[in-house]
């Protein structure tokens, strides 16, 4: 947790640092759209994928980009048995499969 | 998607874990002609609200101003509820309290209602008098009975002698405890109105948990539903098979039934075509409507019953910002009036709100899912679920080709989901 904060204070500052007046760059603007997009999956799996305790759902969060792409198009293409994944990931592009990985793997 | 594309990846990711507002011109996010910070008023605290006023403080780094309104001292679930009438949960079960939103996010929160809306002043009138400003306002009311629909309902509410309970609270505890005090043998009937309505399978849902706290504490009772549609409007096939396997000849489904009158001291439901029916226990359920402030402030321009915003952020068609979020809405196609769906509208709509403060460019493209479980016993359950997406050709959301489905069959697997999902959810909202 302390090296969560830690990282998460550091890059923090260095955004307000070097944005303090800048109009928002298109990097802020995407990581906006970035964290909106990986909301959707937050009912089922917690706030920025990190789970309510004895979930009975994987987390998310801090998960290898790899292994989440890799599971997501196995849900897509249904080679995953699953009850409601199968037909949630269906509804994702391969490109915010990725995103969504990205997001994760990014979590502490 | 090709967006993130040309960035730098790294750090996109950096700004999306440190709170994106703070990464968006820390000085831009500011009250209009004011050196403080612009402020955002929710009213509402329930799937819609609640969702809203936090993800405000996360995706603004807290640097908004976020009041919550909410009259109730605690959240109470909708969804799941049933259960409280199946006897499985109580009420302590399906209520999460609010402090959570003050202490983990620094949401200021105000337990009252909002009487009244001055649009051109930007100012929400408290039932105490209180006037509160905003930069933006998120309206989250949920639904308001009509009550002129079906003649003498009012009264038999007001006297608690035929309760909804759809909205759960103490409504919820009085039906319980009028199928406890119904004799074996008796009969309890529900009538829906013709859709759309708040939560689509949660009439049939319902009809489920009565019949399975009928079927080891009262055999001989019997559960009527009276549906003014022509069908089981969500999840048919699947409440269907579980009425004629373990609910047969308890559960009896009548469609064509639209409720037109009560008589409280008779027991009776009148109907606009279809013969009176006879119940021991009464939950008669009228035709329904945006919140009474969206409708008395003059946001419900769909019909005068529903509210229709610009989807990609949820703003009023009617007001500058004024946005209205979760079962007040005019929904898109194939959008049901769902919790999970109000908790998606919300993040759109927040994130939608800390951009246009920034003077950030609003996501072109926003998602929403929905995942909606439905108790057929205290144990078993069936789910409906579906992905929606922003089409900007036609500016509206439609479900993504392909995807979206249906439990294959009432199990116990999804039960566990379905009790996960709420756990997450609430969390997801408040805490």
């Amino acid at each position: 947790m302390r090296a969560f904060r830690t990282t998460l204070l550091a890059s923090l500052s260095a955004l307000v640092a070097a944005h303090a007046s800048a109009a928002p760059s298109a990097a802020d603007q995407e990581a906006l759209r970035l964290r909106s997009l990986a909301s959707t999956c937050a009912q089922c799996h917690g706030t920025d994928g990190r789970p309510v305790a004895d979930s009975i759902v994987p987390p998310l969060a801090g998960r290898p980009e790899a292994e989440t792409v890799q599971q997501l198009l196995a849900f897509k293409a249904g080679t995953r048995a699953s009850t409601v994944m199968t037909q949630l990931a269906k509804g994702y592009s391969d490109a915010q499969i990725r995103q969504l990985a990205g997001y994760f793997a990014a979590q502490r | 998607m090709s967006a993130g594309r040309g960035l730098d990846r790294r750090r996109v990711l950096q700004a999306a874990a440190a709170g994106v507002i703070a990464s968006i011109g820390g000085c831009a996010v500011r009250s209009a002609g004011s050196s403080s910070a612009a402020r955002v008023v929710v009213v509402g605290g329930g799937y819609g609200g609640a969702t809203a006023a936090k993800y405000l403080r996360l995706l603004s780094g807290g640097r908004l101003d976020v009041v919550l309104v909410e009259p109730d001292p605690a959240f109470v679930s909708c969804p799941l509820s049933n259960l409280v009438l199946g006897g499985s949960r109580t009420m302590a079960d399906i209520t999460r309290p609010y402090t959570t939103l003050e202490r983990a996010h620094g949401v200021r929160l105000v337990h009252d209602r909002v009487d009244r809306i001055d649009l051109a002043q930007r100012i929400a009138i408290l039932g105490s008098g209180q006037r509160l400003n905003y930069d933006k306002l998120v309206l989250s009311p949920g639904v308001e009975m009509v009550w002129d629909s079906v003649a003498g309902l009012r009264a038999a509410s007001e006297q608690g002698r035929i309760v909804q309970a759809w909205k759960a609270g103490p409504e919820t505890a009085t039906l319980r405890r009028q199928l406890e005090a119904m004799p074996d043998g008796g009969v309890f009937a529900i009538a829906i109105p013709e859709t759309p309505y708040r939560c689509p399978p949660g009439p049939y849902e319902r009809a489920c948990q009565v019949a399975h706290y009928f079927k080891s504490a009262k055999p001989k009772s019997k559960v009527l539903i009276l549906d003014a549609n022509e069908d089981v409007t969500s999840k048919g096939p699947l409440f269907k098979r579980v009425w004629a396997e373990s609910y047969a000849g308890m559960i009896e489904y009548r469609p064509q039934h639209k409720a037109s009158a009560v008589d409280a001291a008779a027991g009776l439901v009148k109907f606009e075509v279809q013969d009176d029916v006879r119940a021991d226990v009464l939950n008669v359920l009228p035709t329904m409507r945006a919140g009474a402030v969206a409708v008395q402030s003059g946001l419900a321009n769909a019909n005068g019953r529903w509210c229709l915003v610009n989807y990609l952020n949820f703003e009023s068609t009617a007001a500058r910002h004024v946005h209205v979020l979760g079962d007040s809405i005019q929904v898109a196609p194939a959008m049901p009036k769902s919790g999970h769906m109000a908790n998606g509208h919300a993040k759109v709509a927040a994130a939608a709100i800390v951009a246009e403060l920034a003077d950030a460019e609003i996501d072109p493209a926003p998602m929403l899912t929905n995942t909606c479980y439905s108790f057929v016993d205290d144990q078993r359950a069936i789910h409906v679920a579906s992905v929606h997406e922003y089409v900007a050709a036609e500016r509206t959301f439609k479900t993504v080709a392909g995807s979206g489905g249906l439990s294959s069959a009432a199990n116990e697997l999804e039960g566990r989901y379905g009790w996960n999902w709420a756990r997450t959810i609430w969390a997801d909202a408040l805490a």
